[in-house]
């Protein structure tokens, strides 16, 4: 029997239909919403590809049950980063930096950092490899991730 | 945003159906033409690869697709260097079958190399024709002719491309090996230039459509069920286990091959994960622990010797020779793309159409021709950007299953694989083992070179690697062992008095084998790059001086390379290892040299490493990259891509072993599968040797090739023990430290 769960996305009070509400969050973004940020890439919470923010946090749409989830709580994806058409600092330091390859790890990169820089000022670079520890990027992309973090701590 | 849509306007619009007419040619000679013609794929007509509408819009046409690298950027950039269009003017159609020309396969590091010249030998072509009939219009004759932005002005007028052929076939031949005179590249404005890649905007604000993020109406959603041993048979299905799951359509079974569609993409997550299914016992995989016993006990299809000078033999068997010997070896390795494969599969009116982020969609077509009995012509693949895949990793077999449960359920199915499915079920970087044998006289000098290399045969009649669903449903199914050409790099760029270098095909190989970035020949220079240093060693020499002493010294090109390296690095010049460190973590540095298949991309290295005694770790803080592949095109996105190598590889080498039992792959998520993270990636020195008036060569791997030898020379520099296994564990560097005669 399909459940009607109430959702705050991208600062809109949204519905999806799921017949199983430990659905996680993730495949409500993707399936049921249609939105490309969130990405899958393990299921596990090892990747970090899925990365939302929940209330300003960081964390795997993957593990997250929709159950879980009040109808309060904010969820921004890549989507709903941006200010209008005005980029987050992050996003447009990583096209500055033109900090990707295939891409797919983007999302986590972004949104983690993005959570990340909110909470601290002047990261080094050790702490801002250290807030990246668990997402990961295949490509090799890494050093210009770092830097397009850094780029984007400057601009406050 | 939605491909689908985009792409059927283009098949009802101009993409596929271009009106023929002739460049000068009177429109009433091209209706009697006939109207409609399709659009030309052969690599032989310039109409193949490009169009201009009637706005001087240029669509390019390649068999090449983006995998990540940023070719879609870069051969934008040579198609609108060579017609002097700007660049936000040119789109680019890319592994359509039905659209594109088959350049081959999107490996090889060939795109640039191969697909991105015969855009511009297209351009160039299209290019000198637009010249001709502006000339002809204008009356001026052609040399008083000038282009700008796809205008072209003489005699106080002007024309415009979309003017001249606008909407109209060139109509014209291409012969790749005359080609016509390309532009002088020190009137180069755009190739050269760090051009800002033209995906990232849409790629970090979430417009970007990845396959797995790719819909058409009416889909359904597929998961497939894999054996859990290799070779295991069905033998029976609980459909009652899931009946408590709304939403599913369909339980498909053939033969081995067991898959369940759903409404939902969630219900078929949770019915994949809990159908109750019986399979068979299979033990089909050697013992891990001996793996390499079985390697090399494994049946020799057919030996290939890959380079023959002299006597081997007798230069060993000379009385005064001193004589080495080493064995080293290459762990099994999985692509590890961060999405797994994913695809979208329509059966309608007798004809299969295929979505995917496959490489090959040319070769795929006509495997899945061969697995459902159709002709090719009734099979449409195109590809959509992926997550990257290295190789050949689960696309194409993601297609497979989709395809096969489109058919069974008569609707649109996309599948996405889990990360158990990609890390068990895409075919690997297959076991390498490799003996190496030499010779010096008293002097210091080598006498002999050989070496044997025990890797999986390539079978006769193509490189695609057979499909999972066709072979576990028992449909027709191409045998093939496709590990790519994994025998390049074996043969050395030194010269030495005698060499033999010889590649042992192996019958079989306990996985599926397929072609992982820098197929083979990261192996091979590997643990030739690492042995000719263990002579240096014993030579008493600098490992640079003791490399250039033997090669080739016509080869300008190579020993630049090398010694922009050297300098880029303040390589010290000694004997390794180095003398006298104390305390726990000591350091060394390595050096390590490729000519990509002695024919191509120079590339030398040095990387300078911290090895913790105690703990066996090892860290990579610098590593310093000296590249020459020719012309360059995008120099960021080279460097993009020499990062990428370099990152990519560090892992391979101190982390990457794929983990398995008697029956199947055990390492089936990151944990225990684990790739390099933020924290210990090197930092990476980059020195870029642009040549503008030779020819592009590819970039895509051979960096990835001077990287698992550089970090082994220089873990003997450090400690002076050598690492002969990959992945370089802190286990077997503390076995080897240990087993150090030298040792206190």
């Amino acid at each position: 029997m399909a459940k009607s769960v109430s959702l705050n996305v991208n600062g809109k009070a949204v519905k999806v239909n799921v017949d199983d509400p430990d659905m996680p969050l993730l495949y409500a973004l993707r399936d049921n919403l249609g939105l490309h940020g969130p990405r899958f890439g393990c299921g596990l919470g090892q990747c970090g590809a899925c990365t939302v923010h929940v209330d300003g946090k960081a964390v795997r749409s993957c593990r997250v049950p929709l159950s879980t989830l009040k109808a309060s709580q904010k969820v921004v994806t890549l989507e709903g980063l941006a200010k209008g058409k005005t980029l987050h600092r992050v996003q447009e330091a990583f096209i500055a930096e033109q900090a990707a390859q295939c891409g797919y790890c983007i999302n986590g990169m972004i949104m983690e950092s993005a959570a990340f820089l909110a909470k601290t000022k002047n990261p080094s670079e050790a702490d801002i490899k250290k807030a990246l520890a668990n997402n990961l990027c295949r490509c090799g992309t890494h050093a210009r991730i770092v830097r397009a973090v850094k780029r984007a701590a400057t601009v406050a | 945003m939605n491909i689908h849509a985009s792409r059927r306007d283009m098949l009802k619009g101009g993409g596929a159906l271009i009106v023929s007419f002739s460049i000068g040619g009177p429109l009433s000679e091209a209706l009697a033409q006939g109207a409609g013609a399709a659009k030309p794929l052969a690599l032989t007509e310039v109409d193949s690869f490009l169009s201009i509408d009637p706005k001087g819009v240029v669509t390019c046409y390649t068999g090449k697709v983006d995998l990540g690298t940023g070719i879609d950027t870069s051969l934008r950039q040579i198609v609108a260097e060579e017609l002097d269009v700007p660049l936000r003017t040119v789109n680019l159609i890319t592994g359509d079958t039905q659209l594109t020309p088959d350049q081959g396969t999107t490996w090889g590091s060939l795109s640039i190399q191969v697909g991105g010249v015969q855009l511009r030998n297209a351009a160039a072509a299209a290019s000198d024709a637009l010249m001709a009939e502006a000339a002809k219009r204008l009356g001026v004759k052609p040399e008083e002719l000038t282009v700008a932005d796809g205008v072209i002005s003489g005699g106080g007028k002007k024309v415009s491309y979309g003017e001249l052929i606008g909407g109209k076939q060139f109509s014209l031949k291409l012969d790749h090996t005359k080609p016509p005179k390309a532009k002088d590249p020190k009137d180069y404005k755009l190739v050269g230039k760090p051009v800002p890649r033209v995906d990232i905007p849409d790629k970090v604000t979430a417009k970007f459509t990845y396959m797995q993020d790719f819909r058409v109406p009416g889909m359904l959603h597929g998961r497939v069920v894999r054996p859990p041993a290799l070779g295991a048979k069905l033998e029976s299905v609980d459909e009652g286990s899931i009946k408590d799951i709304p939403g599913i359509v369909k339980v498909v079974r053939e033969g081995d091959f067991l898959g369940i569609v759903a409404q939902n993409e969630w219900a078929a997550i949770k019915a994949a994960r809990q159908i109750k299914a019986t399979w068979s016992k299979a033990e089909t995989l050697p013992d891990p622990a001996k793996l390499w016993d079985h390697v090399r006990n494994s049946k020799v299809f057919r030996d290939e010797v890959t380079s023959s000078i002299g006597n081997v033999g007798a230069a060993m068997a000379e009385l005064d020779a001193r004589t080495f010997k080493a064995t080293y070896d290459f762990a099994v390795h999985t692509h590890g793309s961060i999405g797994p494969s994913c695809a979208v599969a329509e059966f309608k009116d007798g004809k299969l159409t295929s979505w995917s982020a496959s490489q090959a969609t040319h070769a795929l077509r006509r495997q899945l021709a061969t697995m459902f009995g159709l002709s090719p012509d009734n099979v449409r693949c195109l590809y959509v950007e992926g997550a990257g895949c290295y190789g050949r990793n689960g696309h194409e077999d993601a297609a497979a299953d989709a395809a096969l449960l489109a058919r069974a359920v008569g609707k649109p199915v996309r599948v996405q694989w889990s990360r158990a499915d990609e890390h068990g079920w895409d075919p690997k970087g297959p076991p390498t083992l490799i003996d190496l044998r030499a010779s010096m006289d008293k002097a210091g000098n080598i006498t002999a070179w050989d070496s044997d290399f025990f890797i999986p045969q390539q079978t006769a009649g193509g490189f695609h690697v057979p499909l999972v669903a066709a072979s576990l449903s028992g449909m027709p199914a191409d045998a093939h062992t496709a590990p790519g050409n994994i025998f390049q790099n074996s043969a050395v760029p030194y010269k030495f008095p005698s060499i033999r270098t010889v590649c042992r095909r192996l019958e079989t190989t306990p996985f599926r084998p397929s072609w992982i970035r820098t197929p083979g020949r990261m192996q091979n220079t590997y643990a030739n790059e690492c042995f000719i240093d263990e002579l240096a060693t014993a030579a008493g020499v600098d490992p640079i001086a003791f490399r250039l002493k033997y090669l080739e010294p016509n080869d300008k090109r190579g020993l630049e390379t090398l010694n922009r390296a050297a300098a880029l690095a303040k390589w010290d010049t000694r004997p390794s290892p180095r003398k006298e460190q104390s305390g726990d973590v000591v350091r060394g540095r390595g050096v390590t040299y490729v000519k990509y298949e002695l024919a191509r991309t120079y590339v030398a290295a040095v990387a300078e490493v911290e090895v913790d005694r105690k703990s066996g770790e090892i860290r990579v803080p610098r590593f310093f990259i000296a590249h020459d592949c020719g012309q360059i095109i995008n120099p960021d996105g080279l460097k993009n891509q020499l990062e990428g190598n370099i990152i990519q590889t560090v892992s391979r080498t101190l982390l990457e072993e794929i983990k398995f039992d008697r029956a199947m792959v055990t390492s089936l998520d990151w944990e225990s599968y684990p790739i390099l993270k933020f924290p210990d990636v090197p930092e990476i020195v980059i020195d870029l040797i642009d040549r503008p008036s030779e020819r592009p060569w590819g970039a895509g791997e051979p960096s990835a090739a001077v990287v698992p030898s550089a970090i082994s020379n220089a873990v003997f520099d450090a400690t002076g023990v050598r690492l002969r296994s990959v992945p370089f564990t802190p286990a077997k560097v503390k076995a080897a430290l240990a087993a150090d005669p030298r040792r206190v």
